[in-house]
């Protein structure tokens, strides 16, 4: 990984792109909003849940299995058990942004409501500090309101809105993320680390509950990571007595 | 329907919250740290192929699939972010109305 720089040298030219990139993630998600008030209201939701969910939860994945579970039959307990599995890693993400963003106290309890895979994937792959928080604020700030509209939208308008698909939407989020780590892919480690995981998660979506698969390509950053004994300059420069902890 | 809306919403919070909230003395040792950087790479990856390449809890190759394909070579041809992510969304919906 390359380091972090504390200035951006570019940013007059950063920080439009970030922020044109940050619009762009939040329409394109907005778009999947729509058909999240929709499903949500179809599976039995009322529109005051629905839009709770979006406010209060606001992790689309985590959304769509309760509103997924609720409308196949199952138990709502059920359907919040299978959210809460799938929102584990957001905090991942929030392990990897605390010291990237150097929040302040007062900032992190908002910030944590925009911890994201959007947001955490436009933001860790900047090469300075600067751009990394702009990145993760404007891309979650900008997802959250676009979010939130698109779901009371989507709750009142329900029958037009069920099927993203027929837009090519479905295809957007890994296209999204494919072009934002691709970058990060240049090196070896994360290279086999993306590969293994991606394997890992495929073989195990058949043997395992939905929000698993995904846990399961996380350990496997945990054993790739512990197992490696190579140095490897980090992002983040350590004082010298840390260096050999 | 309440607890569990309640509940969810809540614990998803609690969880991105706990998550920013883990010392930075804890993370300071290089190893932790090594994790904490190639996690967002190992679950976005798994997102990318559970999202592109699955349908419930079956593997399914479809439009997604197509759509991803272009995207790969958009992100070759070093195109920029919003033309990857729209030419992927094009060729899904195309592919889909073709099929």
């Amino acid at each position: 990984m390359t380091e972090l720089r504390e200035v951006d040298p570019d940013w007059a030219v950063t920080r439009p792109a970030v922020l044109r990139d940050a619009l762009g993630v939040g329409i394109a998600t907005g778009a999947y909003g729509l058909s999240f008030g929709a499903i949500s209201t179809a599976s039995g939701l009322s529109v005051l849940q629905t839009c709770f969910l979006s406010l209060v939860l606001f992790s689309g994945g985590s959304q769509f299995a309760l509103a997924g579970v609720v409308g196949g039959g199952g138990a709502p307990m059920t359907g919040a058990a299978t959210a809460l599995l799938l929102g584990v890693r957001n905090g991942f993400y929030g392990l990897r942004l605390s010291g990237l963003l150097r929040l302040r106290s007062w900032q992190r309890p908002l910030a944590a409501q925009i911890v994201i895979d959007e947001s955490t994937a436009m933001s860790v792959v900047r090469t300075s500090r600067p751009a990394a928080r702009l990145a993760f604020w404007s891309t979650g700030i900008s997802v959250f309101v676009l979010w939130n509209l698109a779901t009371v939208i989507g709750a009142f308008a329900a029958d037009a809105l069920r099927d993203p698909r027929v837009l090519g939407l479905d295809a957007a989020a890994p296209a999204a993320f494919l072009a934002l780590m691709s970058p990060r892919l240049r090196s070896r480690e994360p290279r086999i680390v993306a590969a293994v995981a991606a394997v890992v998660a495929l073989a195990s979506v058949p043997l395992v509950p939905t929000g698993v698969p995904v846990l399961l390509a996380a350990a496997v950053a945990v054993v790739f990571g512990f197992g490696s004994t190579r140095r490897e300059p980090d992002d983040e420069p350590l004082a010298p007595e840390e260096v050999n902890a | 329907m309440w607890p569990a809306v309640i509940v969810a919403s809540l614990g998803c919070y609690l969880i991105k919250l706990a998550g920013l909230s883990v010392p930075q003395k804890w993370l300071a040792n290089r190893r932790v740290m090594h994790v904490a950087n190639l996690l967002p790479v190992a679950l976005l990856t798994a997102l990318i192929a559970t999202q592109a390449f699955t349908s419930g809890r079956h593997l399914q190759i479809d439009a997604r699939a197509a759509g991803l394909l272009a995207a790969v070579i958009a992100v070759r041809f070093k195109a920029p972010f919003l033309v990857v992510v729209g030419l992927a969304c094009l060729v899904a919906a195309v592919v889909r109305l073709a099929a």
